[in-house]
């Protein structure tokens, strides 16, 4: 019995003697290795680009896989501790919160400014500096079904008419939930002109929330038509979306990228999102890159991989095949435009506006889409009056 | 055993008094490998600490160690033998799990808040250092002053050399760019300087951190601007706008001198309150526990969370013993047939990961193509997750149907150790079932189970699986400026008010403040409780 006792704690300990033997490594040549997170989408083409690195310079890279989910959280918090990688993959959308907690510097893009698409570059640009070399720009566009029509709906209005006549289950289908989803609905909000920040000269954003006013009531009040008539709908998740689509039950659906792998068995063309207001409905541009952490111990071993080899034109073509959507290098871009359905998005893409990655866009987005959803649904009593609160709310948290 | 093994102990002790070398038996020998392992282990870990500065954590080490060696090789300590494991466990991951998170909920740790005075420093002046617009980049050498005697000097020595109008230029941190006679260069790269040594890419990646933090200045006038480079073959001209003064712990702007100074709040602040993004973590007192609790913000919502988290916890605690009661009293009953297969399906939902049964339900009671309304109502709209009260039913519904099986288990088996002839004293006496149920089976059955209630009722009050997968604590409560839902529970509240749900800006102090007061809550209620519990024994 008292023997068992000791036997158990010496167990207990050997495991954590195994779990230390890790740190006890860690007292090795920093300096002289990498590591970088990805997440799976990523992770080939970027060991790839990696292997070349290893074997011009002999620096070994480790390459960590993570959930796309945690990175962010995780970067955070681990970097200030040294724990965190050299490197990882990261959206524009972080850009802000990852500069304000002081665990990314910024990276001298060089002669990759003429080589980069300039949404790219724009889109890891805050404060002046440029954050991280990107490799993708992603953004929605209109998903036509080439067999069920051959119409290229101008407006919204036209989208929904054929939709009707074909008698299909859903005239256009456009992603929400219940609690919205703002990202799949701006292009809508852009067509009223209710753009989500004040822009500075320079295109920056700057901490005003703009899609209030006139234009924010006129777009709330046809969200409130559609929610009514279910051509909107907030039950209509991704997963349906995405299965309504590839079973031909509508002709037309807005998203990205990411859903041509999930519909190859149809023939498709990807075209300008049809516009419900008076000016075009233009798309969030997003951007993927790698940003390098502010405590690597290996600065320019980072700085070099980021820049010549995760850069390179083989690198973002082997990221676009794994990843399917457009490279921010422009050689790499031309590529992938040779997929008539990868052009429509780019050509899209090209008239649309950065994401922001202010750190503002994360109190936006807590609250944004709820408001959607409440007047899709018919929750609310007046829409102009919910979407005026709604701003004023935000607003109010973004002054905060 | 035990009790050879006792005999051959005392023997061993009272041998022990008259020949020492008797004493060491098997038993010690074993005795001493475990225990050299474990000190191994402990000075592993209390280096380890040391290295990364965790005092605390070496400080707890070193008194565990001191105390595992005292208690195992002293002879006073018996009891303490058998206790100190379990007693090591508690201290590792209950009490200094507690204080870690008590320690952070009186910071401002949070987005923002991240490292320490100094980082936030060196990051702003990063940060604000911006390529000159329009400027050259310049292939560059790494160079290093070559002693008098040929040796290396110090480390702060490191520097640039460059080539400008077919000039040879080098400078250091402390001596700005100057023009030397005698260098070569390979059309723009330098290759050897005189009294320098040109380092090698190696060289230069073995020093790379000082390399990337080395800027070397133009010329005098800091206007000039200085060079630096990030991959090291390659520099470009900065400019600062930002300059940390270490003496003063202040940052000053270089064209406006604007003077930024600490504030208690973790950040630098100019006179006219503006303040740059970049803060550090210093102690706030209670703040965060005013700001979960008072704050007009978070204080409606709170009393309106807290108040159904109670709800929820209890109605989920009654239903599923409810439930689970009675069908182990059904399924007792010696006219049913079949019941072992009966018993098997009733236990089935307990044998289901329960986040997952969580997401099929949230999946089943979608309102337009849920199973429920679809199949079920015969393709009824109801909104069962995006009604503020019909959600709530929903959760506790599935919640009973998720927690039943456990009850009816414990039911099963405390039902076994009633005495029938009390049911049937009872019975003789005139009582009818209900009667009886409620004067013989129910207080007896609370004997053994109601500790059981108590740890379930504590369970659900975090049952954050539930809640986060069946609707994410929607619907939205309206007019609310906290990002909080009908079906919040705290815990689910803590985690969307701290900004861990979102990308939202994150306040982990906040959030460790709100985990404080849950964890008192529930340990308040389950002192209470367990109380109570005895003296429903005492009863009996």
């Amino acid at each position: 019995m008292h023997r068992g006792i000791v036997a158990v704690s010496a167990a207990a300990a050997l495991l954590a003697l195994s779990g230390c033997a890790g740190d006890g490594v860690a007292l090795d040549d920093q300096s002289r290795s990498l590591t970088i997170w990805v997440d799976d989408d990523r992770q080939e083409p970027v060991a790839r680009a990696v292997e070349q690195f290893t074997e011009d310079t002999g620096v070994e890279v480790e390459i960590v896989l993570r959930n796309y989910e945690e990175i962010r959280n995780d970067f955070i918090s681990q970097v200030p501790t040294g724990e965190g990688p050299d490197i990882t993959v990261g959206a524009n959308d972080w850009l802000g919160e990852l500069a304000v907690n002081g665990v990314i510097s910024p990276i001298e893009p060089g002669e990759l400014t003429e080589e980069m698409e300039p949404v790219s570059l724009e889109a890891f640009t805050y404060e002046g500096q440029t954050w991280a070399v990107p490799y993708a720009i992603e953004n929605l566009a209109l998903i036509r079904n080439t067999a069920m029509t051959d119409v290229t709906p101008e407006t919204w209005d036209e989208a929904v008419e054929v939709g009707e006549e074909l008698d299909a289950d859903y005239p256009i289908l456009l992603q929400m939930d219940t609690e919205g989803d703002p990202y799949m609905m701006y292009p809508m909000q852009t067509s009223f002109g209710a753009e989500v920040f004040e822009q500075a000269e320079d295109g920056s954003y700057e901490p005003e929330i703009a899609m209030g006013g006139e234009p924010g009531a006129e777009f709330a009040q046809w969200l409130d038509v559609q929610g009514q008539a279910r051509v909107l709908d907030t039950t209509v998740t991704f997963d349906i979306a995405r299965e309504a689509f590839a079973n031909e039950e509508s002709p037309y659906l807005i998203s990205g990228p990411w859903i041509l792998p999930e519909v190859e068995h149809l023939d498709v063309a990807v075209e300008p999102i049809p516009r419900p207001g008076d000016q075009e409905a233009v798309p969030f541009v997003g951007a993927q890159g790698f940003y390098i952490s502010s405590q690597t111990e290996s600065p320019l071993l980072a700085a070099e991989l980021v820049t010549d080899y995760l850069a390179s034109h083989d690198a973002q073509v082997a990221l676009f095949e794994a990843g399917g959507r457009t490279p921010a290098l422009q050689s790499a871009a031309e590529v992938a435009a040779e997929d008539p359905r990868m052009d429509g998005f780019a050509q899209v893409g090209a008239e649309g506006l950065p994401m922001p990655g202010i750190p503002e866009m994360a109190i936006v987005f807590d609250y944004w889409g709820v408001a959607h959803a409440q007047i899709v649904d018919g929750r609310s009593q007046d829409p102009a009056v919910t979407w005026e609160q709604t701003m004023d709310t935000i607003q109010a948290q973004v002054d905060d | 055993m035990t009790e050879r093994s006792q005999t051959t102990e005392g023997t061993a002790v009272r041998q022990t008094a008259g020949t020492p070398h008797a004493s060491y038996g098997r038993g010690f020998w074993v005795k001493l490998v475990i225990m050299a392992i474990i000190n191994a282990v402990g000075v592993m870990i209390i280096f380890s600490a040391a290295q990364a500065q965790s005092w605390g954590i070496l400080a707890g080490m070193a008194g565990l160690l001191i105390a595992a060696d005292w208690v195992y090789f002293s002879k006073r300590a018996l009891p303490l033998k058998y206790i100190l494991p379990g007693f090591a466990f508690l201290l590792v991951y209950q009490v200094f799990v507690v204080l870690y998170t008590a320690g952070i909920a009186f910071t401002n740790y949070g987005t923002g808040h991240i490292g320490s005075q100094q980082d936030a420093a060196d990051q702003l002046v990063a940060q604000n250092e911006q390529r000159v617009e329009g400027s050259e980049s310049y292939p560059v050498a790494v160079v290093l002053p070559e002693g008098e005697d040929g040796g290396l000097l110090g480390e702060e020595e490191l520097g640039f050399a460059v080539v400008e109008d077919s000039q040879v230029l080098v400078g250091t941190a402390e001596q700005p760019l100057r023009p030397v006679e005698g260098a070569e260069a390979d059309a723009d790269q330098v290759t050897s300087v005189p009294g320098y040594q040109v380092l090698d890419r190696e060289e230069v990646l073995d020093r790379q951190t000082e390399v990337a933090e080395l800027r070397v200045p133009f010329g005098e006038d800091e206007a000039e601007g200085a060079l630096l480079t990030q991959d090291g073959r390659t520099a470009h001209v900065y400019e600062q706008t930002l300059v940390y003064d270490e003496e003063a712990e202040t940052l000053t702007h270089v064209e406006d001198g604007t003077v930024y100074s600490p504030t208690e709040e973790g950040l630098f602040a100019a006179e006219d309150g503006t303040e740059l993004a970049v803060g550090w973590r210093v102690f706030v007192g209670f703040d965060n526990f005013v700001t979960g609790i008072a704050d007009t913000q978070t204080a409606g919502p709170f009393f309106e969370v807290l108040a159904w988290t109670f709800v929820f916890a209890l109605a989920s605690v009654v239903l599923t013993y409810l439930v689970g009661m009675f069908l182990a009293i059904a399924f007792q009953h010696e006219r049913l047939r079949g019941r072992r297969i009966y018993r098997v399906l009733v236990i089935l939902p307990y044998a289901f990961p329960g986040f997952l049964s969580a997401l099929l339900f949230a999946g089943m009671l979608n309102e337009r193509f849920g199973f429920v309304n679809e199949v079920l109502l015969g393709g009824a709209s109801i909104p069962w997750l995006t009604d503020p009260w019909l959600a709530k039913l929903s959760i506790i519904l599935v919640n009973t149907w998720l927690g039943f099986p456990y009850m009816f288990l414990v039911c099963m088996g405390a039902l076994q150790a009633i005495p029938k002839d009390s049911l049937e004293a009872a019975s003789i006496d005139g009582a009818g079932p209900l009667r009886r149920w409620w004067s013989v089976t129910l207080p007896m059955l609370m004997v053994p189970t109601a500790p059981l209630l108590i740890a379930t009722f504590a369970f659900n009050f975090n049952n954050f699986n539930l809640v986060y997968m069946l609707t994410g604590g929607g619907p939205r409560m309206e007019g609310v400026e906290a990002p909080v839902g009908h079906t919040d529970i705290l815990i689910t509240m803590v985690f969307k008010i701290s900004g861990l749900a979102s990308g939202q800006a994150t306040d982990y102090g906040l959030a460790a403040a709100m985990s404080l007061v849950i964890f008192l809550i529930v340990t308040v209620i389950a002192v209470i409780s367990f109380r109570r519990t005895r003296s429903l024994e005492e009863i009996h």
